[in-house]
């Protein structure tokens, strides 16, 4: 499958019931199936008693479909939509922990300021960077600081939302 | 009012119009069966092992059009389930399965006979729940119950630990029950019958292939109607047989890996296909890339999840066939297919896929054959997996639904014994006759005792070859005949029976299968036959694997079989 090349990323959005084990069904339905998640997000929503989960695949656009409606079928998802081709907003939160001497401190906070990032921690030999935006912008943005030597990274992984 | 956790699930149960719960107690579920006596109209069947309870509740469900219900213990009990659960959601067979759990403090410690059934049946179950509030078991079994037997069937798991079924709770029957995510097509996609109508309106070879969605929609006064109307040829699947009367005149018998030459044909030769509750099952359609490659296909289905899985598709229609059926049967026109229909017939002709071989030998296939004719056709046959089961499906005409009782999906040896008690329960008119495999029955045959206990007519014929036959049979075509693991000592099945009180009679000789099996008819009890077959009969037709649907091995002339395989053919069997 890897080397097909159809083979293209695939932004799930499933509303689910808020309820325990619903992950559990979602992550067994993908790994039975033969689909890695490349990422998921979830978080309470609109509606309560409902999550919304952001789910980032990859695959050929039938087995995308197939996997869709397998999600759909399960009694816990409410809607499943693959907003992949849609008009629509994609972010995703990372913490970036640099390091940072005297010398260098400088040109990080201008290299943070620059992408709109936030310096959330300060230490003698770190800075921690918050940082928000789609996928190239934080891609970019870790380019620039792994020259500096990152520590540490934790990425949120992507939420997404159709466009009215 | 307030009850126990036990009472309530057993007034649910009653609510539900359950009348039979097949299980095993134990130390985690002895509340409910303690409150059990409570309840004289819950008929509880005691069995030997939990796979026998499933496989039996799976029976009753697929006979009476009712979800089978079955009790066991937490730990092993629960987990002796485990087959009968994937097999019933293999098949599409409502079931709900109430298991017990260790006490909610106990759950997460590793505690005696615990185990997390749940996660283990995550996907083997259509849903499946662990109660952790006894306020809300009543919902959850009702809710377990409309799941199981609503769209596509499947089985359900009910975890109840012990402390729930021990509280006392106030007891309000839930009147409503609420499952957002739980979607079942009712609407009937007017565009996509219009489509559909319009490609059988201009198909010049047209085939129906009709599979156990027929059945479980009870759609075949529909499936008739719009067969007739559009003459077009019916071919079904494996579990499909009884959906259409075999002795119909657009009947075609069945398709795939053992299924009949001119059936596998005519749905390779199609231009347009209509597939009714069927999937595409691997061993239906033999290697799906080569699939009917010149046909549109029409896919009805209740499970959108079903459509293009494993063929694409031109057509899909997503719905109750029953109700899809009625639409298309008023959008059609009335049509003729002379040339098609006679083609298909003069395959049949010329590729009779069941000829027996001439043998002074006890075969097989005689068997059943002797069985469908001493029945006068009007037995309920149950099976279980292998050569035998393929040969009660060739050689056994089935003209009415569910009259053909088999584990098809998971393809579950040891599922006749069991099932045939379920059948038998859930149709006590109907004669029950279960044709066995001398490999398959050993995996359940301590429900033997079952039988005996309940005295339960069920007649079962071993078709005993002394071998693992099927994987014999591939050993033979596929791996040069080099035979491993595969050769059974068997125990005298006769005397098994007897062991446990029930009637039986060793059959050897060509002569000795009609009497015997009279013999086994007017005994009014259970009975069993054993029948000695030839050891190395070969179950033909079979497509190769990875070979196309059309690419059948057809039984070979006498003189071709190897030499060693004549002889044993033409002496009769220890």
């Amino acid at each position: 499958m890897e080397k097909d090349p159809s083979n293209k990323k695939h932004i799930l959005v499933a509303l689910v019931e808020d309820k325990p084990g619903v992950l559990a069904r979602v992550a067994s339905l993908f790994r039975r199936r033969g689909f890695n998640i490349q990422s998921l997000a979830v978080g309470h929503c609109e509606h309560a008693h409902l999550s919304r989960m952001t789910i980032v695949t990859k695959g050929r656009f039938l087995d995308i479909e197939q996997v869709r409606k397998q999600l759909d079928k399960l009694i816990n998802v409410v809607r499943v939509t693959d907003i992949t081709d849609r008009s629509m907003v994609a972010r995703e939160l990372a913490l970036i922990k640099v390091n940072a001497t005297a010398a260098t401190r400088n040109e990080i906070i201008q290299i943070v300021d620059i992408f709109r990032a936030n310096i959330v921690d300060v230490s003698i030999n770190t800075l921690t960077v918050e940082a928000t935006g789609d996928e190239s912008k934080l891609e970019s943005l870790l380019d620039l600081l792994r020259r500096f030597g990152i520590k540490e990274i934790s990425r949120t992984g992507k939420i997404a939302m159709a466009r009215q | 009012m307030k009850k126990t956790g036990a009472q309530i699930l057993c007034e649910t149960l009653i609510k539900e119009g359950v009348e039979i719960v097949f299980g095993i107690p134990g130390g985690s579920t002895l509340p409910i069966y303690d409150t059990l006596p409570q309840y004289p109209q819950l008929r509880h069947i005691l069995f030997r092992h939990e796979q026998g309870a499933a496989h039996a509740a799976d029976g009753y469900a697929r006979v009476s059009n009712k979800a089978g219900v079955c009790f066991a213990t937490s730990g092993p009990g629960a987990t002796n389930l485990v087959t009968g659960i994937a097999n019933a959601y293999m098949d599409s067979s409502p079931l709900v399965c109430i298991t017990g759990q260790v006490g909610r403090p106990f759950i997460g410690k590793d505690a005696f006979q615990e185990t997390d059934i749940s996660a283990i049946t995550l996907p083997i179950t259509k849903y499946n729940y662990l109660v952790t509030e006894t306020e809300k078991l009543s919902t959850t079994i009702r809710e377990a119950f409309h799941i199981a037997q609503t769209g596509r069937p499947g089985p359900v798991v009910i975890d109840i630990p012990k402390d729930v079924q021990q509280e006392e709770v106030e007891f309000n029957y839930p009147e409503k029950i609420d499952l957002p995510g739980y979607k079942i097509v009712s609407r009937v996609h007017a565009v996509q019958i219009k489509k559909a109508a319009k490609l059988i309106g201009v198909a010049r070879k047209p085939v129906i292939i009709a599979g156990r969605g027929v059945v479980l929609s009870g759609a075949y006064d529909e499936l008739k109607e719009f067969a007739e109307k559009a003459q077009v040829p019916v071919v079904t699947t494996l579990l499909g047989l009884g959906s259409f009367p075999q002795n119909h005149i657009l009947n075609f018998d069945w398709l795939g890996m053992h299924g009949m030459v001119h059936a596998n044909m005519a749905v390779q030769n199609a231009d347009v296909i209509i597939a009714i509750g069927m999937r595409f099952d691997d061993r239906a359609t033999a290697d799906t890339k080569k699939f009917a490659q010149h046909a549109k296909v029409i896919h009805i289905d209740i499970d959108p999840a079903e459509i293009g899985k494993n063929v694409p598709v031109d057509v899909p229609i997503v719905g109750d066939i029953k109700n899809v059926l009625r639409a298309i049967n008023k959008e059609i026109e009335t049509k003729e297919h002379v040339d098609w229909i006679s083609l298909i017939g003069e395959w049949r002709y010329e590729h009779q896929s069941l000829k027996i071989v001439e043998s002074e030998g006890l075969l097989p296939d005689y068997v059943i054959q002797q069985i469908y004719k001493e029945t006068y056709g009007n037995a309920t046959i149950v099976t279980g997996v292998g050569q035998h089961q393929m040969w009660a499906a060739q050689h056994y005409v089935y003209n009415k639904p569910n009259t053909l009782i088999m584990s098809g999906g998971l393809g579950t040896m040891g599922f006749e014994l069991p099932a045939a008690i379920g059948v038998n329960i859930g149709c006590p008119k109907e004669a029950v006759w279960c044709i066995a495999g001398d490999g398959s029955i050993q995996m359940t045959i301590q429900e033997l005792a079952t039988i005996r206990q309940e005295n339960l007519p069920v007649k079962i014929a071993i078709i005993n070859n002394g071998y693992l036959g099927l994987v014999r049979q591939w050993q033979e075509l596929f791996y040069n005949r080099s035979y491993v693991g595969v050769k059974l000592w068997n125990p005298d099945f006769v005397a098994i029976a007897k062991a446990y009180d029930i009637p039986g009679i060793k059959v050897t000789h060509r002569e000795d299968v009609v009497p015997a099996i009279q013999k086994a008819i007017d005994n009014p009890g259970p009975f069993l036959i054993d029948f000695m077959v030839e050891p190395e009969s070969n179950v033909y037709p079979i497509i190769p694997p990875g070979e196309r649907l059309d690419k059948s091995l057809e039984i070979p002339p006498m003189e071709t079989i190897n030499k060693s395989k004549v002889m044993s053919y033409g002496k009769r069997s220890k």
